[in-house]
């Protein structure tokens, strides 16, 4: 007993002892927010690695986090050392002032990283990205095989394929996609906006620009291919649409490829529809040469209101957890496109590697992006569900953006 | 009570009055007023995963400049409560002067959030609050006529909805109504119409969420009006009984004049709540075809830029409308109280 007892002390020891070794770290308290896919859980655990000996390490990851980090951040010192964002989420993060430059923690203790992930805004490295992720086409190769049709490259061939489908009995709405009224939505747009070459913001200025052919157009396909969807549709986020692909109810959608990965993996998924899963890039539209789709990077940052020990402790742990051993684990390598050193794609890549192929626009990382996006979020419902035209709806989301730009101080 | 003894009696509830209750008002209507101050914007190179390009940011060194000659911001006066966002005064007046039609100009007006968000939760408290008091004066008197050894096991069920917590009741009640739900499946059938979604059309949305209020609120009534019942007077009852009336003729003659003042206690809190209704909407995923200012605050407050002042204003027009809503069950219950003094 008494054995056991040195035996397990002497393991605790070694194992802190370990971790101090890992992580060199004598104190310090780091605290990290988050989404909470699996690729950002593999994240927290990796940084929570390097917790005792006097560093303390905490997470919190949720779907809501971006509720919460801004908040979390303004304190002085900041409740979370860390926030992990996207593209989109740094914005507001840089709007406030609350992440710090990373420059002399990048020159001491970045020694692992490639140039690319360094996200720099005017000279500056403001975060750390450890993954690219874009929306793109999953489908049912083996419905597509029963109309005799190749994966569509363009969403007039989804359509078409769609009609097809439908006519035949195979599938009633075999159409899928994240169209749930809010962000959801407005990222739809975005995509076949950009798709269509529209640009959001008249050049230079924070005037809105969606009100315009490309707008009208972009709309107009949404509704086309909402008709072979589910009629909920509006009320459908990535769990629900992924729901629905499992069940065998879907054959064709944009989904994003940090889902698409593990979108088979649950249980009861019928083997058809496993065997079926196939993975292609994102389509263009209207004989566009840019594809629909966004592109994206995840990557983390270091609060500005801390001491430069917890910064240091936090940027260290945070190091630890994208160390490039991580990839060893092939469960790890597969639940994402990691951008870190000697990432090697899986089969489950593919789909976000030929978006960025494609020249596939980055999502703007405008100060007054947010606005625009949830004006959109609110406005298009009702074209969608037939109440109002697109140049109505389209109308209605550049006055809610005004309103709003007037309010934050962006449009005079 | 001397004025001093009453002082000193009141002290601690003033105070948490003063504190929970007055100073958020003051700083949400603070929040209202002033805006952030106009952002000043750099051209710079941003780089990372995919290349490099010239975007707009704000520059944060002008901007704290500015933040610290004018810590709270910019005044901007009552401009955020006229915007499209909030009233839109200047979008109704155009409104009003090109619709022909009061149907045209109503339409319009469901264009604009915040009438929009109207409409619905007016609907909603008014259909819910006088239905839930209905329903639950009903099952009060069921309840009351039953066997004693049956009361507690039925009380307890007719609890249920209110127990549930709001968001998990609301999502149970939309996984049913879902077209492969059960509830959406058996009026699919009911309606011989395989298409029809309850969650795709607008009337249907609204029903639901009415129907889930009613169920959800009506324990509360129940509860409220059993109690009542236990203090009813029974020789009142008898004598009636004695004459002749009916069961009917008892509870409208005796019963209900009796718990009317519980009639309006109940009105008066679940007007303010129904008024506030935000979790069904939340639990339906129903925002594409209903809206409430609360919905509108979260909304505000949760976008990947929040706008605080919008979310400040709408809450200030929230206390509004509460206040309006309420006032003639105010005044009615003050002209009661002077009546009896």
């Amino acid at each position: 007993m008494i054995k056991k007892l040195i035996l397990a002390g002497a393991l605790a020891l070694a194992a802190t002892a370990s971790a101090q070794a890992a992580c060199d770290l004598s104190g310090g308290r780091v605290s990290i927010v988050g989404n909470e896919f699996p690729a950002i859980q593999t994240i927290g655990k990796g940084a929570m690695s390097c917790a005792g000996g006097g560093v303390e390490v905490k997470t919190n990851l949720t779907a809501d986090h971006q509720k919460i980090n801004l908040a979390g951040m303004q304190g002085n010192p900041a409740e979370y050392t860390s926030a992990i964002i996207a593209n989109s989420s740094i914005v507001a993060l840089m709007n406030e002032d609350v992440i710090r430059p990373l420059d002399d923690l990048v020159a001491k203790h970045g020694g692992s990283l490639k140039k690319n992930q360094l996200i720099t805004i005017s000279g500056k490295v403001m975060a750390v990205a450890f993954m690219a992720n874009a929306q793109h086409l999953v489908y049912r190769a083996d419905l597509l095989e029963k109309i005799g049709a190749q994966p569509p490259k363009t969403y007039e061939e989804m359509l078409d394929q769609a009609k097809m489908i439908r006519d035949k009995g195979i599938l009633q709405n075999p159409v899928g996609g994240a169209y749930k009224a809010g962000w959801n939505l407005a990222q739809e747009f975005n995509n076949m906006f950009l798709g269509y070459g529209g640009s959001h913001f008249k050049s230079g200025s924070a005037e809105p620009n969606v009100n315009s052919d490309a707008g009208v157009k972009a709309l107009n396909m949404m509704k086309a291919l909402s008709e072979y969807m589910n009629p909920d549709f509006l009320t459908h986020d990535s769990n629900a649409t992924n729901a629905e692909y499992r069940a065998g109810n879907v054959a064709l959608m944009n989904m994003w490829g940090s889902r698409a990965a593990t979108m088979t993996d649950a249980d009861g998924v019928p083997q058809e529809v496993v065997d079926g899963f196939k993975i292609a890039g994102p389509m263009t539209v209207g004989g566009g040469s840019i594809s629909a789709s966004t592109l994206w990077w995840d990557g983390w940052t270091v609060a500005k209101n801390l001491s430069d020990e917890d910064a240091e402790a936090t940027f260290v742990a945070m190091m630890k957890a994208i160390d490039p051993s991580i990839l060893a684990d092939a469960e790890v390598a597969k639940q994402a496109v990691w951008l870190i050193d000697g990432y090697k794609p899986t089969a489950a890549a593919t789909g976000v590697f030929a978006a960025a192929q494609m020249n596939t626009i980055p999502y703007p990382m405008l100060p007054y992006m947010g606005l625009i996006h949830t004006a959109l979020g609110a406005e298009l419902s009702d074209f969608m569900q037939g109440k109002e035209s697109a140049e109505q709806a389209l109308a209605d989301v550049e006055a809610a953006y005004v309103a709003a730009a007037k309010e934050k101080g962006y449009l005079k | 009570m001397k004025h001093k003894t009453l002082f000193w009696f009141f002290l601690p509830t003033g105070l948490a009055m003063l504190i929970f209750i007055a100073a958020p008002i003051v700083s949400v209507v603070m929040q209202s007023v002033f805006l952030p101050h106009e952002a000043v914007f750099v051209e710079v190179e941003n780089c990372g995963p995919f290349g490099c390009k010239t975007e707009t940011t704000i520059d944060q060194e002008a901007t704290a400049l500015l933040k610290k000659e004018a810590p709270l911001g910019r005044f901007a006066g009552l401009e955020v409560y006229f915007d499209r966002g909030h009233l839109a005064v200047s979008e109704v007046a155009e409104a009003w002067r090109t619709s022909d039609g009061l149907g045209e100009f109503f339409g319009e007006l469901r264009d604009l959030p915040f009438y929009r968000a109207m409409a619905f939760t007016l609907t909603y408290t008014f259909v819910c609050t006088p239905l839930l008091i209905i329903l639950g004066f009903a099952i009060a008197v069921a309840v009351n006529s039953l066997h004693r050894h049956l009361k507690g096991l039925v009380i307890f069920f007719s609890l249920l909805p209110m127990i549930v917590t709001p968001l998990v009741g609301s999502l149970i009640l939309f996984w049913m109504i879902d077209s492969r739900g059960i509830l959406g499946n058996f009026i699919s059938y009911l309606a011989n119409d395989p298409d029809l979604s309850l969650k795709a059309s607008t009337p249907l949305v609204w029903i639901s969420l009415i129907v889930y209020g009613i169920w959800s609120s009506a324990p509360f009534a129940f509860v409220v009006f059993y109690a009542g019942l236990q203090t009813v007077p029974q020789d009142t009852l008898e004598s009636a009984q004695i004459d002749g009336a009916t069961r009917w003729q008892q509870i409208r003659f005796v019963v209900i004049p009796y718990i009317m003042p519980l009639v309006t206690f109940v009105a008066l809190i679940q007007l303010m709540d129904n008024f506030r209704v935000l979790e069904p909407i939340i639990g339906f995923n129903a925002e594409a075809h209903a809206t409430s200012l609360s919905w509108i605050v979260l909304n505000d407050l949760g976008g990947e830029t929040r706008q605080l002042g919008a979310a400040a204003t709408t809450s200030v027009l929230t206390l509004l409308g509460v206040a309006i809503l309420l006032s003639p069950v105010l005044v009615r219950t003050w002209r009661d109280f002077r009546g009896r003094t």
